[in-house]
């Protein structure tokens, strides 16, 4: 077992005791909210969730121009990795808002600027790995998967200012604005944000040795169409 | 100098193929007219209410006409090699991209034209109260299609599913683009001028072009050479 599988282990198991011991203080330390009562408790997944999702998003920006300059494919790697995990943190966001919506507005979905946003934006990084599909050679695959990243990058801020300027229902945010939170929640609001990176270091991590290992056999197997 | 010359000559052949074929141009004329005919079935097209929604039947018909000059944007070049040819030819590729968003940008503004006065008779609208603002809020949103869908062009011209490729990928990136231009054009066709919180709308749609101007004028060299 190497040092990679040791570390990646290392997270994980780590990830599962934070998670694990956050669960119980949330289910029996924490009082219930006192207008949502228990089902407010989603957010302390629902928020770290999309801090993850814009974190690794970011990251997939960075890799992507790094890419560019460096034209190394790990960094290429990376993009993709971290991309795949951030849409899938980016979906337990979306889904979580969705089950919290139906029992506090009754309805699944509202056209509100965050979620329209999240959607846009979910969309727009789904759009990235079909893009990746369609390419099989592989320096053309990084290389134009890279821009693809600066694209929707800079997209991101107009999709959240524009879609901000309409009608907006969702709860105001708690954390910056004027909302008020509790700080016992506000502490496990961000405690929870830990095991959750943790879960999408181990996953990008796995999912990087993947793809390397991909990219090794597509190579192998074009050298032995070759002959 | 040079550089404004090589994008008018880019700009310059790609509308004369076109004029000469008209492929892209009959399709996506065509194809808007089409569209608007059928928003006819989707709700009472004569109603006051169409007013409200004026400005957004106009932009997806125009977005989804745009799609097809795009599309063929480079396409046309792969024929005979010329987009290797257009690569390895002195012009620089800002200037290959810009002389191609000038020509469907040409375009795309000559099919809008045709459509807006047949929009306004088939729904009663009258749409040239304000039509200096109109043609502004016409203009710069036509731009900020363009200029990102001749990027994503370029970026999907040697995909397999080239076709479905670019409005997949084209139009999320629009998204805000086409939302201030169907708020402004609602508001303009309604009677109103654009005042107070719209201007906020104008300028989102002006950072818009210039932000992805910049970025595709930046990009190119990446998309096409690498």
């Amino acid at each position: 077992m190497g040092l990679r599988d040791k570390i990646m282990i290392g997270l994980g198991a780590l990830a599962a005791v934070l998670l694990t011991r956050n669960i119980w203080v949330m289910l029996t330390g924490l009082p219930d909210e006192a207008f949502q009562g228990a089902i407010f408790r989603i957010i302390f997944f629902h928020v770290p969730a999309a801090f993850t999702c814009f974190l690794c998003f970011f990251l997939a920006l960075v890799a992507g121009v790094v890419y560019l300059v460096r034209k190394n494919l790990q960094w290429d790697a990376f993009a993709v990795s971290v991309t795949e995990v951030g849409l899938a943190f980016g979906a337990i966001n979306l889904i979580s808002g969705m089950i919290w919506a139906r029992i506090i507005w009754g309805i699944w979905w509202t056209w509100d600027w965050r979620l329209t946003s999240m959607l846009v934006c979910w969309l727009l990084y789904a759009g990235y790995l079909v893009l990746r599909r369609a390419i099989e050679e592989t320096t053309e695959r990084a290389r134009l998967g890279a821009v693809m990243l600066i694209l929707n990058f800079s997209v991101v801020p107009f999709v959240f200012f524009s879609i901000k300027w309409f009608r907006t229902q969702h709860p105001q945010p708690v954390l910056f604005g004027d909302g008020k939170m509790d700080e016992i929640y506000r502490t496990m609001l961000y405690g929870n944000w830990v095991p959750l990176l943790l879960i999408a270091a181990v996953l990008v991590m796995l999912r990087m040795r993947q793809e390397n290992q991909q990219r090794e056999i597509d190579a192998l197997r074009r050298a032995a169409h070759s002959f | 100098m040079t550089f404004i010359r090589q994008i008018l000559t880019v700009a310059a052949k790609d509308l004369r193929s076109e004029i000469r074929t008209k492929e892209a141009i009959n399709a996506s004329l065509s194809f808007a007219l089409v569209i608007l005919l059928l928003f006819s079935f989707a709700f009472d097209p004569t109603s006051e209410t169409t007013r409200e929604i004026a400005g957004g039947l106009l932009w997806l018909a125009f977005a989804f006409a745009g799609v097809l000059i795009l599309n063929r944007s480079f396409a046309r070049e792969l024929q005979n090699d010329c987009l290797d040819m257009l690569n390895a030819s002195p012009v620089p590729a800002p200037a290959l991209f810009l002389g191609k968003a000038l020509a469907n940008y040409v375009l795309l503004v000559g099919i809008e034209a045709v459509c807006l006065p047949v929009f306004g008779v088939f729904y009663n609208v009258t749409w040239y109260t304000h039509l200096g603002q109109l043609v502004l809020v016409l203009l710069l949103a036509t731009w900020g299609i363009t200029v990102v869908g001749t990027v994503f062009s370029a970026l999907t011209v040697n995909l397999r599913l080239r076709e479905i490729m670019l409005p997949m990928l084209m139009y999320p990136v629009l998204i805000p683009c086409l939302m201030a231009a169907m708020r402004l054009s609602t508001v303009l066709i309604d009677g109103q001028p654009i005042t107070g919180d719209d201007l906020a709308w104008l300028r989102l749609l002006i950072g818009f072009d210039i932000i992805f101007t910049s970025l595709a004028v930046v990009l190119i060299d990446t998309v096409l050479i690498g």
